[in-house]
């Protein structure tokens, strides 16, 4: 049950994510969006690792970790290049 | 010594020490890169000998260690990267001096390091993270020029590349959900057709064509081949688009082959008949010779996408082989043409401060070599009797009328056209000036490289064809 629950949340935050990821034209909410969708694929690996009896499978768990550490560098370099383009700006 | 681990290694290496001595980044990158190209060699003899290779990383197996992998396929577009990558260093060590030497060649070596790590891995997973590092040490040499024009194009293309990325991360997920095994043999044996298969089919293919830019996402990638620097122009047309079409083409043949259906097939087809002529048409009409070089990447990727309806409709067999030895004649062909071109592009719009199409005339007189150069990678672009893209074209033609699609012949031929309407309108206006030029190379550290490219893809491909059969056929009868 808490599977299903973990792994409807997680299609629905993709599906949530890639939508306002499309429709949104600000970065910072194209940035969020994406890393909803982060989470979303996170939260299906995290329903998966799931072995009822068993301990938890490990192999989604070292998944989720690359997958955070990747986001989190994905985002840093696209606010820096934001930022640049922001100090660039000749209006402002 | 194990070769592969090497050529993962080696790269990382030589990126992290360029890192922390970055007034010695040129030398270091230089050493780097020759060491790269020394142990993409090694597992090239050795895949040449075995056949097929594999390891497990520091003797952890597969699920929790990483596994690498080599056969015939990857083993191709390692000597690829190899060569254009040593081409690439050497001019840019020439090419960059100051500040921007510093931040090249840590990211250059990362990306070497993401090519040859894509290439080679066993696991979806890791497939992933490679996929990663290329996208973001890509989308940070592509921001290398600083201006605004190359930072927004680079920030389009950093999203563009996460959303391609983070939706094969979900098809590999659904993958995992459903056969516990992230191996890419291990899941091929296990895959059955159904609705999570095809899920994952489509988020995995879907995600990778808008990294490998088939038409209609193709949009990022004109203005960011186009405001990167050269040598980095080079590399992002010929290397990094390549890797997402490698690994198309690895899931397409290799995981979800009991899974394609020809509806699929035709519709990459159809994109991709749709890019070369979009994509020539606008190279045609374009007024810079790098948007002119990037459009003609967007219509020579087309190129590769007509190739899984002819797979599709030809069975196992030599007609396949030859097929596929097509396909990657012109997955090399192009990398060693388009890169010549970015690099010939660079040395024309360093000497005389702008790359206008309207404005070339005298290249040929001042810059005889490199004025060559644009003419061998011309005549490889074209497909051009001797050049490896003639020799697959000339395949490709061949499995179309086996096939008895006819519509992809038209495309071909009428791309081919228009390639070589573009080739002539750069050079016709090249050499439009009189005086004999004082001598054949103005400046070899910069020329050579590119012009070396050019005759490997104009003419060494085309010739030296033969031992590309055996190599994708795995073993060593070559059969």
């Amino acid at each position: 049950m808490t599977e299903l629950l973990f792994g409807g949340a997680g299609i629905l935050l993709f599906a949530m994510g890639l939508w306002s990821f499309l429709v949104h034209e600000p970065l910072l909410r194209k940035l969020i969006a994406f890393n909803v969708m982060g989470s979303g694929v996170f939260h299906i690996l995290v329903a998966i690792s799931e072995r009822g009896a068993l301990r938890p499978d490990p192999v989604p768990h070292a998944l989720v970790l690359t997958g955070i550490v990747v986001a989190v560098s994905a985002t840093a370099l696209a606010l820096a290049l934001d930022r640049r383009l922001d100090d660039e700006d000749p209006d402002g | 010594m194990d070769s592969l681990a090497l050529a993962v290694a080696l790269p990382l290496l030589a990126a992290l020490l360029a890192t922390v001595w970055p007034a010695r980044a040129t030398l270091l990158g230089l050493l780097g890169a020759l060491a790269t190209a020394a142990a993409a060699l090694m597992v090239i003899t050795e895949v040449w000998e075995h056949g097929q290779l594999s390891t497990a990383l520091g003797g952890w197996d597969i699920p929790l260690g990483i596994a690498l992998a080599a056969d015939g396929l990857s083993a191709a577009l390692l000597a690829m990267t190899a060569l254009v990558g040593l081409a690439i260093s050497l001019y840019a060590a020439a090419y960059f001096d100051g500040r921007q030497a510093m931040h090249f060649w840590p990211l250059w070596l990362l990306l070497w390091t993401a090519l040859n790590g894509l290439f080679l891995a066993g696991d979806l997973f890791n497939l992933y993270v490679t996929l990663e590092l290329l996208g973001l040490s890509a989308v940070a040499l592509g921001a290398l020029g600083g201006d605004r024009a190359a930072v927004a194009a680079s920030l389009r293309y950093l999203l563009v590349s996460l959303l391609g990325s983070i939706s094969y991360l979900l098809g590999v997920v659904l993958l995992y959900t459903a056969h516990g095994s992230l191996d890419l043999a291990r899941v091929a044996a296990a895959l059955q057709p159904g609705p999570v298969a095809a899920a994952a089919m489509t988020l995995m293919i879907g995600g990778l064509t808008m990294k490998a830019a088939l038409f209609p996402l193709h949009f990022w990638l004109p203005p960011a081949h186009a405001s990167a620097p050269a040598p980095v122009s080079a590399a992002l047309s010929a290397l990094v688009v390549k890797a997402a079409v490698y690994l198309i083409l690895r899931l397409w043949l290799d995981l979800f082959a009991p899974l394609v259906t020809t509806g699929a097939a035709m519709l990459l087809g159809g994109l991709g008949a749709a890019a070369v002529i979009w994509g020539s048409w606008r190279a045609l009409h374009a007024e810079r010779l790098k948007l002119l070089a990037a459009y003609s990447t967007v219509a020579q990727i087309g190129y590769l996408f007509l190739f899984p309806p002819l797979f599709q409709a030809t069975p196992p067999g030599p007609g396949r082989d030859d097929l596929l030895a097509a396909l990657v004649l012109m997955i090399l062909t192009h990398g060693f043409a388009k890169s010549a071109l970015f690099l010939a592009v660079g040395v024309i719009q360093k000497r005389s401060g702008h790359d206008r199409i309207a404005e070339l005339g005298g290249t040929a007189q001042r810059l005889p070599a490199t004025t060559f150069t644009l003419g061998l990678a011309g005549i490889a672009l074209i497909g051009l009797p001797p050049s490896g893209s003639f020799t697959g074209k000339w395949l490709l033609l061949n499995g179309a009328f086996a096939s008895g699609q006819w519509g992809w012949i038209l495309v071909i031929l009428t791309g081919t056209l228009m390639t070589a309407a573009y080739v002539f309108r750069v050079l016709s206006r090249a050499f439009n000036l009189e005086p004999t030029p004082p001598g054949f190379v103005t400046d070899a550290r910069t020329e050579l490289p590119a012009l070396l490219l050019a005759a490997i893809a104009a003419i060494g491909l085309g010739l030296a064809a033969a031992p590309l059969w055996p190599l994708l056929g795995g073993g060593e009868d070559g059969t």
